[in-house]
C-alpha cells in the first residue's frame, strides 16, 4: 500500500460536496405559485405572500428554539409556551413605557420595538436557566416525565403571569409611525411586517452561521446525531445544553414579542395556543433541523394566509392537513436528521 | 520494565439488571500494543465502554498513568489524553470529514488551526481523507469511515488510544492498512488497546494480549506466546480462530 | 374472598387507601340525601364523571405509558353524541341509546387510526400529534355550528324518567324529593363504579400485565413476541370508549354540551394532575384523586378566599393567594409530584403502611 507522504494538505475544489436536498425548498416556492391562480389578482397574492412569509418568520423564530433543544438535548419543552407569553407580556410593559418616545417617528419606533425585543430576550432566557435547572435537568432521558413535568411548568408559569400581569387581554398596538401599510399598486404591504420578517431572516442567518461557521455550532450539530461520541472526544456538552436552551428560551421570548405586536393584543394564554402551532412545525420540519423547521414555518404562514383568504373555514384544518401530507411523504419531515 | 499506563483491578459493570464484567483484572504496559480478544457476547466492548466512562464500573478500580479513572465523567477521561474509536465508529455523518477532524482536534476552532504536519502524516496513512474532504462523511465507504474514526483518534497527540473491532467489515486491503497506520503509531510512542476478532491483524500488532470470557480476563501474556501455541489458541479463542485467518 | 373477585385481586393494600376509598364510596352513594342542595349534588356528580374520565387515562398513561392529549376529545364525542341525538331525535332512552352508540363507534374508529398511525413513532411525536388533533377537533366542534350548536352548544332533553321535572313519589324520602335528577345521579354512580370495576379487571388481566411490560421497555416486550402496536392500539381504543362512556353521563347530567364543557385544554391538564397527583398505573389514584380535586376545586377556592381576605394589602401574597389562583398551586403540586412522588397519593399511602 502507498506510505509516501503526500506533501500537500489543502483540500481539492473538484470533488463536489453534498448535493443540498432541494425538494422541500422547491414545494414552498410550489406553493406559492399555485396560489397565483387560485387567488386571481396578483395584488391580493403579493399582499397575501407577504403576509404569509412574514408570519412564517415569526413562527420560525418561536419554534426554532424548540427544535434545536429536542435536537441537542433529547427534550421537548411542552412548556416552551411559558417564555412565548413572558416576551410578550413584557413587550406590553416595555413598549407602554416606551409609548410617548416611540410615537415620534419611525426610527424611535423601531428604537422602542427593539428595547422590547432585547429585553424580552434577556427575560425570557434568564427564566429559561432557571426552567432548565429547575424543571428540566431532573428529568433528563425521561421523556415521560419530561413532557408530564414541562408542562406542569408552563401552568405554573402562566399562572405567575397572571399574578404580575393579571389575568386578561392586554393591547400591544403598534407605534404609530410603524401602523399601516406600503402601497405598490394595489398590493399593500404591512409596515409591521416587513420589520417582522428582516428580523426573521436575521435570526434565521445567524443561526445558521453559528451552526455552520463555528465550533460551538459543529458541537451541536454533531451532538444532535451523537451525544456520547461528542462527550468521549473531550467535550463537556451537558454544559452546551443549557446554554442552548438558554438561548431557545429567549429566541421564544422574541418571538413572542413579534407575535404579540402582529396580533396587537396578549393574552395569557397565548403560549397553549402558539404551542400547538409550533409543535406541528417542527414535526414538519424535521425534529433538530433547523433548515426544516425554517421551510416548515414558511409552509405554515403561508397556507395560513392563503387558505384564511380562499375558504376560511378550511384555514383552521391547513396545518393538521399540511402535517398529515409531508408526514405521508417524509414521515420523519422535511428534512430527517439521523440520530444515532 | 514498561510502566502500565493503564491498569484494571476487579472491575464489574452491570447494566441495568444484567451483570456483564465479572471482575476483569489486566494491565495495558505503556508504549505496546494490547490486544483484547475474546469471543462475541465476551464482555470487551463492555470493558471499553467502562474506561471510557460511558457505562459506569459498579465495583474495582481503573488507573491511568496512577490517577483514578472510576466515577470521573467520559468527557474528562476523554481529555486525560484519552481516544476512543468505538464499534461503530460514531462517524458524526452529516458533517463533512473536514468537520469530524477540526471536531476531533480539541484545540483547532476551525480548519486553519488544524496542525498541518500531523495532518499530512494522515493523509499519508490515509490518501482517501484527503479525497474527499469536503464530503459528508455519510457518504464514505465503510472502511474509509473506518479510516476516518482512526484518524480522528489521531489527529492529536494522546496517550492511550482504544479502539473496538476496526476490521470489521473490511476489506483485506484495507485491513493492511489500517495495520501500517498502527504500526506507525507504535513508532511514536502510542500506547493501544485494540480489542479484535481478527487473529491475523491480532498477530501482526500484538505486543501483549489479554483474552476475554463470560467477563472476565482468562488469559494474560506476550502476544508471540499465544501465537505459536495453537492448542492454547483454540481452548481460549475457540472456532472463531481458523475463519479469519 | 368476595372482596377480593370483585376488585379483580387489586386490593388497596393500605388501611388509609382502604378507609379514602371507602369514604369515597359511600359519600356518593349517598350523597343526594346526606348532603342536599344542588351545588353538592352537582360536585358529587363531576366527581363521578371524573373518576371514569380520569381511571380511563390512567389505563393509557399509568399502565401503558402513553401520553396523549386526544382524550378530552373522546370525552366530548360522547357528551356531543348524546346531546346531537337528543336534538335531531324526539329525546328519549332510544335517542340517549342512539347518540352512545353512535359516539362509541365514532371515537373506536378514531382512537384506532390515531393510534395505528401514530403509535409506531416515538412518544413525543403522538403526545404532539394528539395535542394537534385535539385541538383541531375543539375547533371543529365550534365551526360546525349547524350540527353541534357552535360556540353556544346544544341544550336538549333527557328521557323522561331522567328529567328534573319527573317527580313520581309525592312524599320525600329521606327529606329529599325524589327527581328525575336523582334517577340520573345514580345511572351515572351505577354506570361509573361498574366501569371502574371493569378497568381493575382489565388492568389486573394478562393483558394489563402486557401493557405494564411494554411500559417498562418495549423493546424487550416486542423481543419476547408481543406486537406492541397491536396492544397499544387496543389500550388507546378502550381508554377512548371509557371516556366516551364519560361524556356521554356528563351531558345527561348538564342537559347541555358545549365547546368547553368537554373539549376544553383546561380540563385535559386537570386530567394530568389528577392522574400524577392521585397515583398513575393504579387506578385507585384516579378515584382518590379525582374526588379530592372536584372537592377542592368546589370548595378550596372559599379556603383560598379566606386567606385572601387575612392577607389583604400584603403586596406580593395577597396576588398568589387567592381563589383565582388555585391552579397555581395545583400546578406546583404536579410538579412537585412528578420529581418526587411518582407514586402519587395512593403510593404514598401504600408506603406509609409498609413502614407498619
Amino acid at each position: 500500500m502507498n506510505t509516501t507522504v503526500v506533501p500537500v494538505a489543502t483540500p481539492p475544489q473538484a470533488i463536489p460536496k453534498a448535493s443540498f436536498d432541494w425538494k422541500p425548498v422547491l414545494l414552498l416556492v410550489g406553493l406559492m405559485l399555485a396560489a397565483i391562480p387560485a387567488i386571481g389578482s396578483t395584488s391580493s397574492w403579493i399582499t397575501l405572500t407577504f403576509a404569509g412569509l412574514a408570519m412564517g418568520l415569526i413562527i420560525f423564530v418561536i419554534a426554532s428554539g424548540l427544535t434545536l433543544v429536542f435536537g441537542l438535548m433529547d427534550v421537548l419543552n411542552f412548556g416552551h409556551g411559558v417564555f412565548i407569553a413572558l416576551g410578550a407580556f413584557m413587550a406590553t410593559t416595555v413598549m407602554g413605557g416606551m409609548a410617548v418616545f416611540a410615537d415620534q417617528g419611525a426610527l424611535q419606533a423601531l428604537l422602542a420595538i427593539f428595547c422590547a425585543m432585547l429585553v424580552a430576550m434577556a427575560v425570557a432566557g434568564g427564566v429559561g436557566l432557571a426552567f432548565e435547572r429547575v424543571i428540566v435537568r431532573p428529568v433528563y432521558g425521561l421523556h415521560l416525565k419530561q413532557i408530564l413535568i414541562t408542562m406542569g411548568g408552563m401552568i405554573v408559569g402562566e399562572e405567575i403571569i397572571k399574578v404580575i400581569w393579571g389575568p386578561l387581554q392586554i393591547a400591544l398596538p403598534l407605534p404609530e409611525p410603524l401602523r399601516g401599510a406600503f402601497f405598490f399598486g394595489d398590493a399593500g404591504i404591512e409596515k409591521y411586517r416587513i420589520v417582522a420578517s428582516l428580523v426573521g431572516l436575521a435570526v434565521f442567518g445567524l443561526l445558521v452561521w453559528t451552526l455552520s461557521r463555528t465550533k460551538v455550532g459543529l458541537l451541536i450539530r454533531a451532538g444532535v446525531q451523537d451525544r456520547e461520541m461528542v462527550e468521549s472526544l473531550g467535550y463537556r456538552i451537558k454544559r452546551l445544553f443549557v446554554g442552548v436552551f438558554a438561548a431557545g428560551s429567549a429566541l421564544a421570548g422574541l418571538g413572542g414579542v413579534m407575535w404579540g405586536l402582529y396580533q396587537q393584543s396578549v393574552t395569557p394564554q397565548i403560549g397553549a395556543q402558539v404551542n400547538v402551532l409550533i409543535f406541528i412545525v417542527i414535526i414538519i420540519g424535521g425534529l433538530g433541523s433547523t433548515l426544516g423547521c425554517f421551510i416548515g414555518a414558511l409552509l405554515v404562514g403561508l397556507l395560513a394566509n392563503y387558505t384564511g383568504f380562499l375558504a376560511p373555514k378550511v384555514a383552521l384544518f391547513s396545518n393538521i392537513g399540511l402535517m398529515v401530507a409531508i408526514l405521508l411523504w417524509r414521515p420523519q419531515g422535511l428534512y430527517p436528521v439521523t440520530n444515532r | 520494565m514498561t510502566a502500565n499506563l493503564l491498569e484494571l483491578k476487579g472491575v464489574h459493570t452491570h447494566i441495568g439488571a444484567y451483570h456483564i464484567l465479572h471482575g476483569v483484572d489486566f494491565v495495558v504496559p505503556q508504549g505496546q500494543v494490547t490486544m483484547l480478544l475474546g469471543r462475541n457476547g465476551a464482555g470487551k466492548t463492555t470493558t471499553l465502554r467502562t474506561i471510557m466512562g460511558l457505562w459506569p464500573a459498579s465495583k474495582g478500580e481503573i488507573t491511568f498513568r496512577g490517577q483514578p479513572l472510576n466515577g470521573v465523567p467520559t468527557p474528562d477521561i476523554a481529555a486525560s489524553g484519552i481516544a476512543y474509536v468505538p464499534e461503530n465508529m460514531g462517524i458524526f455523518t452529516d458533517l463533512t470529514v473536514k468537520e469530524n477532524m477540526v471536531l476531533a482536534a480539541r484545540s483547532a476552532r476551525h480548519e486553519g488551526e488544524l496542525d498541518k504536519a500531523r495532518l499530512t502524516w494522515i493523509f499519508g496513512l490515509f490518501p482517501a481523507l484527503q479525497k474527499f474532504w469536503l464530503y459528508p462523511a455519510g457518504k464514505l465507504s465503510g472502511g474509509q469511515k473506518q479510516m476516518l474514526a482512526v484518524a480522528r483518534a489521531i489527529c492529536e497527540p494522546r496517550a492511550l488510544i482504544l479502539i473496538d473491532e476496526p476490521s470489521k467489515g473490511l476489506a483485506p486491503s484495507i485491513i493492511q492498512n489500517l495495520i501500517s497506520a498502527f504500526r506507525e503509531l507504535k513508532v511514536q510512542q502510542t500506547t493501544i488497546l485494540l480489542v479484535e476478532q481478527n487473529f491475523m491483524m491480532a498477530k501482526a500488532l500484538g505486543d501483549q494480549v489479554a483474552v476475554m470470557d463470560d467477563g472476565r480476563v482468562v488469559h494474560t501474556g506476550a502476544m508471540a506466546e499465544l501465537a505459536q501455541d495453537t492448542s492454547l489458541q483454540h481452548r481460549l479463542l475457540g472456532l472463531s480462530l481458523g475463519a479469519h485467518a | 374472598m368476595l372482596l377480593n373477585r370483585i376488585l379483580s385481586h387489586d386490593l388497596p393494600r393500605s388501611r388509609w387507601l382502604a378507609l379514602a376509598l371507602l369514604i369515597v364510596l359511600v359519600a356518593l352513594a349517598v350523597a343526594p340525601f346526606a348532603f342536599p342542595g344542588v351545588k353538592a349534588l352537582s360536585v358529587a356528580a363531576k366527581a363521578l364523571v371524573f373518576i371514569l374520565l380520569v381511571a380511563s387515562f390512567d389505563l393509557l398513561l399509568g399502565y401503558t405509558g402513553i401520553v396523549s392529549f386526544a382524550h378530552t376529545m373522546f370525552f366530548g364525542i360522547g357528551a356531543y353524541g348524546v346531546a346531537i341525538a337528543s336534538t335531531r331525535m324526539e329525546p328519549g332512552f332510544a335517542a340517549v341509546l342512539v347518540g352512545t352508540a353512535a359516539a362509541l363507534l365514532v371515537s373506536l374508529l378514531l382512537s384506532l387510526v390515531i393510534g395505528l398511525f401514530s403509535l409506531r413513532v416515538k412518544a413525543i411525536f403522538y403526545a404532539m400529534i394528539t395535542l394537534a388533533v385535539a385541538s383541531a377537533f375543539q375547533t371543529l366542534a365550534s365551526q360546525l355550528s349547524d350540527f353541534t350548536g357552535g360556540e353556544d352548544g346544544l341544550s336538549f332533553k333527557n328521557p323522561p324518567w331522567l328529567s328534573p321535572s319527573f317527580e313520581p313519589f309525592e312524599a320525600p324520602f329521606l327529606g329529599v324529593t325524589i327527581d328525575g335528577k336523582i334517577f340520573t345521579y345514580y345511572l351515572i354512580f351505577t354506570v361509573v363504579v361498574v366501569l371502574v370495576l371493569a378497568l381493575l379487571r382489565i388492568v389486573n388481566s394478562p393483558f394489563g400485565r402486557v401493557l405494564q411490560a411494554i411500559r417498562e421497555n418495549d423493546f424487550r416486550a416486542e423481543a419476547i413476541g408481543f406486537r406492541t402496536v397491536v396492544y397499544r392500539t387496543w389500550s388507546n381504543v378502550l381508554s377512548a370508549l371509557f371516556a366516551t362512556v364519560a361524556g356521554a353521563l356528563l351531558a345527561l347530567w348538564l342537559r347541555y354540551v358545549g365547546p368547553d364543557t368537554t373539549l376544553s385544554f383546561e380540563i385535559m391538564l386537570d386530567i394530568l394532575l389528577i392522574v400524577v397527583i392521585g397515583g398513575m398505573g393504579t387506578i385507585y389514584g384516579a378515584v382518590v384523586g379525582s374526588a379530592l380535586f372536584v372537592l377542592a376545586q368546589n370548595y378550596l377556592q372559599d379556603l383560598l378566599k379566606l386567606g385572601a381576605v387575612a392577607l389583604e394589602g400584603v403586596p406580593v401574597l395577597s396576588q398568589v393567594v387567592t381563589p383565582d389562583r388555585w391552579l397555581l398551586w395545583l400546578g406546583v403540586l404536579f410538579v412537585l409530584s412528578v420529581y418526587h412522588f411518582p407514586t402519587g397519593v395512593v403510593g404514598r399511602l401504600r408506603a406509609a403502611r409498609r413502614r407498619d
